[in-house]
């Protein structure tokens, strides 16, 4: 599968070789072979409409880097895009701390609910919680017993009322208040609720699951989805979403060779996180969800891995020669904002900026503490942007009026303007301090960086005494009024 | 006897048009038949799985006919029939049977299909016909897999051989065979657990079933239905293709198309392994089983 993905890429791009930039019309063909390895993927047929787009406004634009087959550098870039939008990874579970916490599973039939429960109590047990499995399936024959079964194998206890038989099935909402309410006797800190499968046009069930939402208000809400589903994953994922705001999604069956197109689908309608997968029935059988090897796995197996590290490898020496440009620059005493933003656009090439932060001077502290590095990146570049070119290269020319104009052009507010700007004089200062030292003063200043920063001019400067570990918000504040005081 | 497949697809669609269904009808659109309506075709096969092949082959046939030409009901009809046609075969679509009792029919498919419940849909159907069925629980594996079925045995009135949990399936099989030739019973229906195709120790499981009833049975199973989920996508080809290696598959049973999945994998199944689908599963109730009409399908596709 990808080596035609790769031979119709390489096809379509070979006239592009050693070419200058890559440009809408000369991709146009890669990215019908990608957008048909999406669609066999399974991927949904509007998902990957707009994934090609994105990828195109990514792509165009690049040099086409020497040494570089431009399919392999579009597959790169199709590669991040993919794992970028199905991560981040978290496959934490809030817990509350005075009460248990409440998880409920919910899906169409028989994506593999109740088998994932079963897994889920046996990770969580493991990991010394104590839980309590809630069997609220009062529609398939033997869904009940099939829950107890699975909860005698693990040692978990599993909290169910017989329907009786010939009866009108009785609803499942007081079953799970019943249920929690067994879990506060009993001291159980999670509650597991196995709930029927039901189609998300059903809409009796689909009220049912309202209920029992709103009357047992479970903490986190994950929807099970099978990895060979296709295209209708859209619809399923959108409207349990929309009914009951989902928490995270659980894959099961990706041991076997579906290529789970669905994940990204998924991903897209619901924007929570992919928690977990489930590799086989067996109960010990769940994984973490990783989506470099989702990635891959929608783009086809074969060598993908090798040639996204080639690429990156190259990449990287590319950025490493542009980075000591600017280092030379910085050290000629004229670093200014275009430098920064170059340098910028540089290091995200490379990848996740969370990871790279500290290969850039004084990245790390122009973020405020929790944010998301890759939100802050764009809120600073959107201030540059509206910055005009004089006031890059001298930020000394912005006054109050100039902050407040970058501020509306941005989408910001004024201070977030001042404190950058603030954070970037005192970087600059620093750099400048460093140029004047010795390459011995320079390295004994640089001491504790990243080992990504290590290979790289610029690394992250640490200039107070170094403790070693990431400053507490509050420690963060402190130092900022400190500085205040001192100027 | 069965509510209509287009009622049940119609209630379905009629919520989850504004989602990503896409346009109204296609061929009420005004105007020729140009690259915008055939992008608008080949859209609609795509979100109803029917895969790149399929589509782009079936593309090409409407650009070579149609190009240019006003988009009306003569468009409309060259598709619908070309892609029921797709689906026809020489094959019956009713059950083959055994010359002599007991017919046997195996069921096979990926975990959570839906198996055990188009078995139960199944033997009441058969049995609605007055005809004598007897099931056999060779899921062994699943836990309470043996109850489930047991229970819908139960509701219908038909009689189940089981084994142990985690007992020989093949021996399940056994005796089932037996027992059903001793009682003169017509139908014999096999149970089996799900397996992921990829899985060879449990092909090779299923594989022994299939020799087992045909020991017992000479020239059975006579039918070897593969239950096919409608909401998967391209996979559901894979599995086509090794449960075909594994155990010649005679025919498929869709289930799960009173959502809005169409299962569209279907036509490539036919072209490539000339698999005939016999059956629809359109709910979770025993009446929820409907023989295949290619054309209903079809329309169904469209509406
Ligand atoms: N191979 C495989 N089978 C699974 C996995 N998760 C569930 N199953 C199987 O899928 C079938 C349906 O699972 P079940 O938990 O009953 O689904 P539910 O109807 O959603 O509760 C069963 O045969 C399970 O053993 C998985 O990760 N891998
Ligand atoms: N909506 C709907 N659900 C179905 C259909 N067929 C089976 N199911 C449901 O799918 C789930 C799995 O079915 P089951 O027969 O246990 O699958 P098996 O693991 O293949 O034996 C159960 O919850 C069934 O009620 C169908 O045609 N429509
Ligand atoms: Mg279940
Ligand atoms: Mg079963």
């Amino acid at each position: 599968m990808f080596d035609g993905l790769r031979k119709g890429l390489s096809e379509a791009l070979k006239r592009l070789r050693g070419r200058g930039r890559l440009s809408e019309a000369n991709i146009a063909e890669a990215l019908e072979e990608i957008r048909k390895v999406l669609l066999d993927a399974d991927v949904n047929f509007s998902v990957a409409e707009v994934f090609i787009d994105r990828v195109k406004q990514n792509a165009v634009g690049q040099e086409v880097l020497r040494s570089l087959d431009p399919g392999e550098q579009i597959v790169k870039i199709v590669y991040d895009e993919l794992v970028s939008l199905m991560g981040p990874v978290d496959s934490s579970i809030p817990f509350a701390k005075d009460r248990p916490t409440v998880i409920m599973l919910c899906g169409l039939q028989g994506q593999g609910k109740t088998t994932t429960a079963g897994k889920l109590a046996l990770t969580l047990k493991q990991a010394g919680k104590r839980p309590l499995l809630v069997a609220a399936d009062l529609q398939r024959p033997a869904a009940i017993e099939q829950l107890k079964v699975l909860g005698e194998q693990i040692g978990v206890p599993v909290y169910y009322e017989m329907p009786e038989e010939g009866k009108t099935v009785p609803s499942a909402v007081p079953v799970c208040l019943n249920g929690l309410a067994l879990a506060r006797r009993t001291m159980a800190d999670v509650v597991i609720f196995d709930t029927a499968g039901r189609l998300h046009v059903a809409e009796m069930p689909m009220e049912e699951l309202k209920q029992i939402d709103r009357q047992a208000k479970p903490d986190q809400v994950y929807l099970v989805c099978d990895a060979m589903t296709g295209q209708d994953a859209v619809n399923s994922a959108k409207t349990f979403n929309e009914a009951l705001e989902l928490n995270g999604v659980i894959l099961t069956k990706l041991d076997g060779d579906a290529r789970g197109g669905a994940a990204l689908s998924i991903k897209e309608v619901t924007r929570v996180p992919i928690k977990f997968i489930g590799v086989g029935e067996k109960l010990d059988r769940l994984e973490e969800f990783r989506p470099e090897s989702m990635a891959q796995r929608i783009l086809g197996q074969g060598d993908i891995m090798s040639l996204v590290e080639k690429v990156s490898r190259v990449q990287s020496e590319l950025t490493q020669e542009e980075l000591e440009k600017q280092q030379k620059k910085l050290q000629e005493g004229d670093f200014n904002l275009n430098d920064f933003r170059k340098q910028f656009e540089q290091i995200r090439k490379m990848g996740s900026l969370k990871d790279l932060m500290g290969s850039m001077p004084g990245m790390a502290d122009m973020i405020p503490e929790g944010e998301d590095p890759e939100k802050a990146f764009t809120r600073i570049q959107g201030m540059i942007d509206s910055m005009t070119k004089k006031e890059r290269q001298n930020p000394d020319l912005l006054d109050q009026n100039r902050r407040r104009r970058v501020a509306a052009g941005s989408g910001a507010q004024p201070q977030d303007v001042k404190q950058f700007l603030g954070q970037f004089e005192q970087v600059r200062g620093l750099m400048r301090s460093m140029a004047k030292m010795s390459i011995w003063e320079r390295i004994k200043m640089m001491t504790g960086m990243s080992k990504m920063g290590a290979f790289l001019p610029g690394a992250k400067i640490k200039t107070k005494g170094d403790t070693g570990h990431r400053k507490t918000p509050k420690e963060r504040a402190k130092e900022r009024k400190d500085k205040k005081k001192r100027r | 006897m069965f509510r209509s497949l287009m009622e049940k697809l119609k209630q379905g669609l009629a919520k989850t048009r504004n989602l990503f269904a896409g346009v109204a009808s296609l061929f009420r659109l005004k105007g020729r038949v140009d690259g915008e309506f055939l992008k608008e075709l080949e859209k609609k096969l795509f979100l109803a799985d029917v895969g790149t092949a399929a589509t782009s082959s079936l593309i090409e046939r409407v650009r070579q006919a149609y190009m240019d030409k006003e988009v009306g009901v003569d468009v409309e009809a060259f598709v619908k029939t070309h892609l029921a046609s797709l689906l026809e075969g020489a094959e019956s679509r009713v059950l083959k049977t055994g010359l002599e009792s007991p017919t046997v029919i195996l069921i096979a498919g990926v975990n959570g299909s839906g198996k055990t419940t188009s078995i139960a849909k199944l033997a009441y159907f058969l049995n609605k016909q007055g005809k004598t069925v007897l099931v056999g629980a060779c899921d062994t594996f699943r836990a309470a897999a043996i109850d489930q079925l047991a229970i819908w045995c139960d509701r219908i009135g038909v009689e189940l051989v089981k084994g142990q949990p985690g007992g020989d399936p093949a021996s399940v099989a056994h005796d089932t065979c037996e027992k059903a030739k001793a009682k003169k019973v017509e139908f014999v229906i096999l149970d089996t657990a799900g397996r992921l195709h990829t899985q060879n120790h449990l092909m090779r499981e299923l594989e022994k079933i299939h020799r087992v009833a045909g020991k017992v049975v000479p020239g059975s199973p006579h039918e070897v239905l593969l239950v096919l989920d409608g909401t998967t996508g391209q996979n559901a080809i894979m599995q086509a293709e090794n449960f075909q290696k594994a155990v010649h598959c005679t025919g498929i049973i869709l289930t799960k198309l009173d959502g809005t999945a169409k299962g569209g994998a279907i036509f490539s199944i036919k072209q490539r392994l000339n698999i005939p689908v016999k059956f629809i599963g359109v709910g979770e109730k025993l009446d929820d089983l409907e023989p295949f009409d290619p054309e209903a399908y079809v329309a169904a596709l469209f509406s």
